[in-house]
């Protein structure tokens, strides 16, 4: 257990699951897991960016999911479509989109399979570099409009009514979003990154009093979930991000069942 | 209720500006316009009539126009609240009251017309649905201070005010419908707010809690100096307490005292069978309004129909 790749393994599933936390919990109180997911879906159009464009694969993937993010504040106005079905739409478009460029930029070259599901055993020291700065920037916006985040999770127009910078924080968490995929990205695959984001937040909801104590203790489910799932893939030979997101969605499962049995 | 003498204080209606005259014969010059339409009160609506402000106001709107889908919804509408004042805007639905009160917040931008709120105004907003969101952790204590942050005594002292003291520590998800209303009330008051805006804060509240609802707020004003605004399509209750109503159906009908306001052609035209059965619940004014500087014209309207 003492190999290096298996150490960064452990230090980035570990990283992403504490770096995702409040996202994470954001996304769950304002019911954003599919807008979380198309972002995430265009991270492999992203990556055929960086490809065409010949810049850093990440930044490429920052570029599109910005532009995705900004694209769906921008369409959110409009009432010609439900708002999900527009997500149904742009997040498959850019999935598909991403799968078809790449397959053309690169032919064989691209590990497809990684992006779409990670391949956390693969990561390497700039990838740690980049989720811990990048972890430090999401992790630092977040704490500086975490007052008015949370007061928009509760009543977007009270908060607004109250003078809130909410269009600022509106704007952030979409940009906070897109900096998460990029760099969680290689680590969990553009597929699985919002079971990172939403499983460990709605395991946390049943024991939290405080939206501190969602964050801390989703944080800590996330992380734990993480270094066990690593444990099973190593043991039993599976890939690692899908055998991590299991045991945070067997952890799920069993908050919302005592939750449910606590009810009655 | 007893009928008003048929005499000029029937037709004391506001000027367009929204200065309720108080002075004998200042409304004479209303006598018989009531069927007339608004144009004729000079309410805003034609262009060539510029009202100007009233400066003792907190917040007010001139000629506030708002369309929506080649629909207008607002048209020209001019509102005023002042301190020590509650202004209810009442109406039927689809009025556009809470079109014409998010536009006074800014969360909406008219088309034409303009919003001035005092500068460094303080607003408490209370919306028309509160829904709880089940998906946040959050105390009452906690969701007091989203807004603005303030310490545990002031937090205290606001629900003790609102007669909640006893939730502070309570889930907001477990609360009764009666305890929202008051914490969400809390909340706007926690602010410390000039003026406090509620849009059908009585909604989804029996009637005893309605009329519990409004001689709250009545205290608050007295009690805090706040100008008020407050939306209802209640007659019944909150009339009463109200120093000034305003009728709209997208333009302004009628305004002026509540006694007024009831006997109305426009406001009888508006709501019928239920005009008719409208009584006005009476307290007594026992106290001044030193922020106004001047007795509210609606006590002596009161005294008058109070026996």
């Amino acid at each position: 257990m003492t190999d290096p790749f298996i150490l960064r393994a452990l230090l980035a599933s570990v990283g992403v699951a504490i770096v995702v936390a409040p996202l994470g919990c954001l996304v769950v109180w304002r019911r954003m897991s599919y807008f979380g997911a198309t972002i995430a879906h265009g991270g492999l159009l992203g990556v055929a960016l960086g490809l065409a464009l010949d810049i850093d694969l990440t930044l490429g993937v920052v570029l599109v999911a910005l532009a995705l993010g900004g694209l769906m504040l921008g369409l959110g106005r409009q009432r010609a479509v439900p708002a999900d079905s527009l997500l149904g739409i742009l997040s498959h478009a850019a999935l598909a989109g991403g799968i078809v460029a790449a397959a053309q930029l690169s032919g064989q070259r691209l590990d497809l399979i990684g992006y779409l599901f990670g391949d956390v055993l693969a990561v390497g020291t700039s990838d740690l570099v980049w989720l811990g700065a990048g972890g430090i920037v999401v992790l630092g916006v977040v704490g500086w409009l975490w007052r008015t985040l949370v007061a928009v999770a509760v009543h977007e127009e009270l908060a607004m009514a109250e003078g809130l910078p909410v269009r600022i924080a509106e704007a952030a968490l979409v940009l906070l979003l897109a900096l998460t995929v990029a760099i969680a990205m290689k680590i969990v695959g553009v597929l699985l990154i919002v079971a990172f984001l939403v499983m460990p937040a709605a395991a946390a909801r049943p024991f939290a009093g405080t939206p501190e104590a969602m964050v801390g203790l989703a944080a800590v489910i996330g992380a734990l979930s993480s270094a066990a799932g690593l444990g099973v893939s190593i043991g039993i030979d599976v890939p690692a991000g899908p055998a991590i997101v299991l045991v945070m969605s067997a952890v799920s499962a069993a908050s919302i069942v005592w939750q449910s049995l606590r009810r009655d | 209720m007893r009928r008003l003498p048929n005499g000029g204080r029937g037709c004391d209606v506001t000027t367009a500006d929204g200065r309720t005259s108080g002075a004998a014969g200042g409304h004479d010059h209303h006598h018989g316009a009531h069927h007339h339409t608004h144009h004729d009160h000079g309410s805003g609506c034609d262009p060539s009539v510029v009202t100007p402000p009233d400066p003792k106001a907190l917040l007010s709107g001139r000629g506030i126009t708002f369309a929506r889908g080649g629909r207008t919804i607002l048209d020209g509408i001019d509102i005023d609240v002042r301190p020590g004042e509650i202004v209810t805007l009442i109406g039927p639905n689809g009025a556009g009251k809470t079109t014409l009160v998010r536009t006074l917040l800014g969360l909406e931008t008219p088309d034409q017309g303009t919003v001035m709120r005092r500068p460094g105004l303080v607003v408490g907003y209370v919306p028309q649905r509160f829904e709880r969101d089940a998906a946040v952790p959050l105390s009452v204590a906690r969701f007091l201070t989203l807004g603005k942050p303030v310490v545990r005594t002031t937090v205290a002292a606001v629900l003790d005010e609102v007669g909640a003291a006893h939730v502070i520590d309570r889930q907001l998800v477990k609360l009764s419908g009666g305890e929202l209303q008051r914490v969400v009330l809390a909340r706007a008051l926690v602010r410390d707010p000039d003026v406090l805006v509620l849009d059908e804060p009585a909604r989804g509240v029996d009637h005893l809690g309605e009329a519990e609802l409004y001689a709250l707020i009545g205290r608050l004003r007295d009690r805090r100096g706040l100008g008020v605004l407050l939306v209802s399509h209640d007659l019944h209750v909150v009339m009463a307490q109200s120093d000034r109503v305003l009728c709209i159906n997208r333009h302004v009908c009628c305004h002026g005292v509540p006694e007024t306001v009831a006997q109305h052609p426009e406001y009888m035209r508006l709501f019928g069978t239920a005009a008719r059965a409208f009584a006005i619940y009476q307290h007594h004014h026992d106290h001044e309004h030193a922020l106004t500087g001047e007795p509210l014209p609606s006590s002596s309207a009161h005294a008058d129909t109070n026996r």
